[in-house]
């Protein structure tokens, strides 16, 4: 693989992100990842699920008092939103439009970090209301879950700087197509984890 | 492009060699790396192994105390699943797997290199419990009430160690299966793949869905000890039935994850030694992914005596039964492999011919145990441990013992002696069935697992003298072993690319070892056994796809050993948080030092390096 082959629009392959032995590998490795994070998550769900509402005697914390929807939802248009920008990124890596994709690729970054924000501040507002990490089972499992959710996507935006910042100079090329694709799987992944986690744990709790 | 250094040319001193270790990206290199450390620690459970028999030589023994015992028993098995039997196997399967697909590495080289660190440190840092606090004493299962409440650091140190080496495995599992299924070479189809190939690839599968609970699982145990969580705590809401169906889910897969690359290997050495194509092929290909399927589904099987009821005991006990039936299948398939064979009794065949009859018999207990109601009367008593006893050492370390005398001549170009080989085979196979045999019977006269020690006038004193007894013949065999591995190093007899005289698959078409990068041309795969093909044709070697082209290879990197580095310097500011104030500042070193290297490596581009026409031409010249 030669990172000196310069690329026109005409001649970047149609699928750049598999069109090396190396970007074949990454792209079935990380498919393959992806399966192992899925059962990853669906090990909290069922944990969370199974210690819901379960708290000791005299511990007022229940899902039906303590979620408030408008600030959810809120974060869910976010994710939802930088999914769809995160698409528009690989569109244009598609298309060789290296400018177009690392700007879509930005406003995917300041929508996740956005939703991390919101999600720091409802963590915040709940130790407030005394409802902490050791509070109770159920806040030990509702934590977890959805604290490993957003370390994901805290991950997904360091990965992210960095994809942007190390290729600035570079463009794009069959090397690191491969892996701002793999991101953007990512990124669709820990999306859809939360449109989940949004109906288990949020709205199935607003309903009680 | 940058010029190769030619390792296999030039001698090297201490310094150079060692760092070519500790940076290396060959798969080949990290096999042995993967048998030298499972092999220590194979050892190492080994010792904890005597010691418990010698405990339980006599009744009312206070050879060790009470406390120590139940560490003994809790590290045995947590060092011999996750740090001997799984790495050895992973060592086989990363020396072997990539050159009987025709491939000239694994499919993510830097990763490989970083889940052996992994497993390693993780290892080690388990192992340290030993002089730093105190070992894990709640049993390899670690059940959720006791490790809960166990004091001392053992359980965290239980878990950190578990949590870093089974990251690494979950890696290695990937690594497989992307390998298996991308890196094949022209012609090799799935269903021309060899047994061995299969099993490791379906056993990788296993490692993707069953290692993330276990993670999991892990997680909230730390955090319930270390971090305020409560998880398992039912005075908080917690349930500690939780920490049984997460470690089970992933323990009942982990029993195929060991022995599905056991019947891979036992598979290989069949059909060689007895000269014959394994009878059955596709059978078997369908068996084995048919075993890792159920695996999945028979976990609560673990937990009859939970309390979960008639009916999820009824599913979960015929779930149970129904595994032995693609079993049998692999039991008459290999015995018809050697029927009618042309049979060449070899260390490795005597292996494969002790572990029939002895996994038969694990086997048949099992389905015993599968019984729900049976399973009151067995459940944690002697009758379990030589169930399970023999399925793991009459299974997956006879195929281990196997592998060893089998692929030896490959990994290290020198062949072990026979002879020491069959007197650790008889040695190690009599001391096995002595040692295992009459525990179902001490089971069966209501010997409970796991005691300290028993009373007097049980009648039980004579089945646990010869089960000690026995035990010492399995440690004379692994010594006789070790000292065979020293003598064939010493005598340095190289050997020529098909020792066996029989091989069949393509491993055995190129030199024992290899060259690094495996095959100067890409091979043409025309079949099944695709070596003896071209055998029975007057070949010598293999059909290549290509002509000779410039190879393309990784370059090594010590950027895994430090990535792993700081994971296990976390590990013990996490640790030691609470009562001493440098844990959190360790802690966050730690990790910040494992992102910095992380980053490094995401920064820096790694394109590897090229091996010239030249260059390959010279190197396979200078051997003829």
């Amino acid at each position: 693989m030669d990172l000196n082959t310069k690329f026109t629009p005409q001649s970047w392959p149609d699928h750049p992100e598999t069109a090396t032995m190396e970007a074949k590998n990454k792209f079935v490795g990380f498919w393959l990842f992806l399966g192992g994070e899925t059962v990853l998550f669906a090990t909290l769900f069922a944990t969370y699920l199974a210690l819901k509402n379960s708290v000791p005697d005299g511990n007022e914390f229940r899902t039906e008092t303590l979620f408030e929807l408008p600030l959810v939802f809120v974060m869910t248009m976010l994710l939802l939103t930088s999914s769809l920008t995160s698409v528009y990124a690989m569109y244009h890596m598609k298309n060789y439009n290296f400018k177009a994709m690392q700007l879509w690729l930005a406003i995917t970054g300041f929508l996740g970090l956005g939703f991390l924000a919101l999600e720091v501040y409802e963590f915040y507002h709940y130790i407030h209301l005394g409802f902490t990490y050791g509070n109770s089972a159920f806040s030990s499992a509702f934590y977890t879950l959805v604290g490993t959710h957003g370390l994901h996507v805290a991950i997904g935006l360091v990965w992210l700087t960095l994809l942007i910042l190390r290729n600035a100079k570079r463009g794009l090329n069959l090397y690191n197509a491969t892996k701002y694709y793999t991101f953007s799987l990512y990124w669709h992944f820990i999306d859809v984890v939360w449109v989940f986690i949004f109906t288990v744990v949020y709205l199935m709790g607003v309903v009680g | 492009m940058t010029t190769v250094s030619n390792s296999v040319e030039q001698k090297k001193g201490f310094g150079a060699m060692l760092w070519d270790w500790l940076t290396t990206v060959d798969h080949k290199k990290i096999g042995i790396l993967y048998l030298i450390g499972g092999g220590f620690f194979f050892v190492l459970g080994g010792i904890e192994a005597m010691l418990i028999r010698f405990q339980l030589l006599i009744p009312n023994n206070d050879f060790v105390s009470a406390g120590f015992f139940n560490e003994l028993i809790t590290m045995h098995g947590t060092t011999m699943i996750f740090l001997a039997a799984m790495p050895l196997l992973f060592g086989f399967m990363n020396a072997i797997v990539p050159l009987q697909i025709g491939a000239r590495d694994v499919a993510f080289p830097f990763i490989n290199s970083l889940g052996f660190w992994m497993f390693f440190f993780g290892g080690l840092f388990l192992n340290l419990s030993w002089f730093l606090d105190a070992a894990p004493d709640a049993g390899w299962t670690s059940y959720a009430s006791l490790s809960i409440a166990s004091a001392g650091h053992g359980i965290d140190f239980y878990a950190i160690g578990l949590q870093i080496a089974g990251a690494g495995t979950l890696m290695a599992g990937i690594n497989f299966l992307v390998t298996i299924i991308n890196m094949r070479a022209p012609g090799m189809t799935y269903m021309r793949m060899p047994l061995f190939t299969w099993t490791t690839f379906v056993a990788s599968a296993l490692i993707l869905f069953a290692f993330p609970p276990l993670t999991v699982g892990i997680f909230f145990l730390t955090f319930d000890r270390m971090f305020g969580a409560n998880f398992f705590d039912h005075t908080m809401g917690g349930n500690t039935i939780i920490w049984e169906h997460i470690f089970w889910i992933f323990g009942h897969p982990e029993v195929y994850i060991l022995i599905l690359p056991a019947f891979g290997i036992f598979s290989e050495v069949f059909s060689v030694f007895a000269r014959k194509r394994l009878f059955g092929y596709s059978a078997m290909v369908f068996a084995t992914v048919l075993i890792g399927f159920l695996g999945f589904m028979v976990w609560a099987h673990h937990m009859f005596t939970v309390g979960l009821g008639p009916t999820a005991n009824a599913i979960f006990a015929v779930a149970t039964m129904a595994i032995a039936v693609p079993t049998g299948v692999k039991i008459f398939n290999w015995l018809l492999t050697i029927w009618g064979g042309s049979i060449k009794i070899t260390t490795p065949m005597l292996y494969a011919l002790g572990f029939i009859p002895s996994f038969v018999m694990g086997g048949v207990t099992g389905v015993q145990q599968g019984a729900a109601p049976l399973d009151y009367q067995l459940h944690d008593s002697y009758f379990i441990v030589a169930h399970f006893h023999y399925v793991i050492v009459g299974g997956v370390v006879l195929a281990i013992l196997a592998a060893t005398h089998y692929w030896w001549p490959k990994m290290f170009g020198t062949m072990l002696s026979e002879k020491l080989g069959k007197i650790t085979f008889w040695f190690f196979f009599i001391g096995f069935h002595m040692t295992f045999f009459l525990q179902h019977f001490l089971g069966l006269m209501g010997m409970p697992r796991r005691v300290w020690t028993y009373m007097d006038g049980q009648g039980w004193n004579l089945f646990n003298l010869i089960s000690t007894i026995g035990a010492v013949l399995m440690a004379i065999g692994v010594i006789v072993l070790i000292i065979n591995v020293i003598i064939t190093t010493a005598k340095n007899e190289r050997v020529g690319n098909d020792p066996w005289e029989d091989g069949r698959t393509l491993e055995w078409a190129i030199p024992s070892p290899p060259p690094f990068y495996n095959f100067a041309q890409t091979p043409l795969v025309r079949g099944l056994d695709s070596y003896w093909i071209e055998k029975q044709e007057g070949h010598n070697g293999y059909t290549a796809a290509e002509p000779v082209t410039d190879i393309h290879m990784p370059n090594g990197s010590i950027i895994p050993f430090f990535m792993t580095l700081g994971l296990f310097i976390a590990g013990f500011g996490a640790m030691y948080r609470l009562e001493h104030d440098w844990g959190l500042p360790v802690l966050i070193f730690g990790l910040a030092f494992t992102f910095l290297t992380m980053g490094i490596r995401s920064i820096k581009d790694d394109l590897g390096y090229y091996v010239t026409k030249d260059q390959i031409r010279r190197m396979e010249r200078g051997r003829d």
